[in-house]
């Protein structure tokens, strides 16, 4: 249950730039979760609106973008969106792919007051 | 400027590599000048949410790699033997190595590492379920850093969390052992995906258990096709004589 300190980091990021862009509030947060970020999108919802009472972000919507996992295949060139976990090339199987996006977790954009 | 430690290493030079960290302003500027206008604005970040604890973690290496310390983060759910196997490591292994703690409660794990002669500091968490680069960056100011070989970072038993968080360490060693089955690996795919070695251990009981290794690998391999993995068991010195091996190399690959 970590992601009471995620709502956490990402609360104190919203206050900076809120201080940094001279914003009353923020209204509203952009994230996008990797599908294997590690990070259970419902329970980070829960704390998002736990936590956010009495910061910058007391009303502010969350707006979570679900990112699944994206590979570029070294070998063909070409890209696949995997559905799970296994980390291969869907059109020649190779295994030597690059990650492209789905293991992390993003603060995208801020709208604010 | 590091607060803890003094040191010269700056926190922002992140800022010119890959998380680019930039603000676009979508209105006018005016309204940057002007709060009053009370006009909602969009700013477009693009920022790791866990950029702060990712600088500190930087930071963590830059510290170990300036004393030349290789330094391995442990992880696995509770009760795989990560304290056994540094138990053994501290009477097999020629490197010296001290190791850092993390449990939610006591110091039991420390004791039993200072037990056998090697430095240990403990973080107890609290309620938290992983470390943190912030937390680890002010127990390696506990260790005799600079009489070290090796340190060890054992985190929190725990499959889920500590996979989200970059501490510090140069490598990943995530355990599993033969009771907890072998299923693990495809049920924590987050955590297995961050191991460069994946140790399955308590081997020696693998006659007790419905434990298939081959399966277990070609699970492991499909999360992360580069992944070592070695089957150890604390009974077995010629196992742990690997793991240390593994180590050995891969610091004579760092200088």
């Amino acid at each position: 249950m970590h992601e009471y300190s995620i709502v956490q980091a990402l609360l104190n990021q919203c206050e900076d730039l809120a201080k940094e862009h001279h914003a009353q509030r923020i209204t509203k947060v952009v994230i996008k979760i990797g599908q294997y970020s590690g990070v259970e999108p419902y329970l980070l919802e829960t704390a998002f609106d736990t936590f956010k009472e009495k910061t910058i972000c007391e009303e502010s919507e969350l707006v979570m973008n679900i990112q699944p996992l994206v590979i570029v295949c070294n070998h063909c060139g070409k890209e696949s969106i995997l559905e799970k976990p296994h980390y291969l090339c869907s059109y020649c199987e190779s295994i030597h792919v690059r990650l492209l996006d789905g293991e992390e977790m993003m603060l995208m954009s801020l709208e604010m007051e | 400027m590091c607060k803890d430690c003094g040191c010269s290493l700056t926190q922002h030079h992140h800022d010119h590599g890959d998380h680019h960290h930039h603000n676009h302003t979508h209105h006018h500027e005016t309204l940057h000048a002007n709060p009053q206008l009370n006009d909602p604005k969009t700013i477009s970040v693009i920022t790791k949410i866990l950029d702060k604890n990712d600088q500190e973690a930087m930071h963590n290496r830059a510290h170990f790699d300036d004393h030349g310390v290789l330094a391995i983060n442990l992880m696995s759910s509770p009760g795989s033997g990560k304290t056994a196997l540094l138990e053994k490591m501290a009477d097999l292994a020629a490197f010296k190595f001290g190791v850092i703690e993390g449990d939610l409660e006591t110091c039991r794990d420390a004791d039993r590492i200072k037990a056998k002669g090697i430095p240990a500091y403990q973080i107890q968490t609290g309620s938290a379920c992983h470390l943190d680069a912030f937390m680890v960056h002010k127990a390696l100011h506990e260790l005799p850093i600079a009489d070290l070989d090796v340190c060890f970072i054992e985190n929190v038993g725990n499959l889920v969390c500590p996979a989200s968080y970059d501490v510090g360490a140069h490598l990943n060693i995530v355990l599993v052992s033969i009771p907890e089955g072998e299923d693990k690996i495809e049920k924590y795919p987050v955590m297995f995906r961050t191991a460069d070695l994946i140790l399955m251990t308590k081997c020696d009981l693998l006659p007790h258990f419905d434990f298939n290794i081959t399966n277990a690998k070609e699970a492991a391999r499909r999360l992360k096709p580069s992944a070592d993995i070695l089957e150890i068991s604390t009974k077995d010195d010629e196992s742990i004589l690997n793991v240390i091996r593994w180590i050995e190399f891969k610091k004579s690959m760092r200088k």
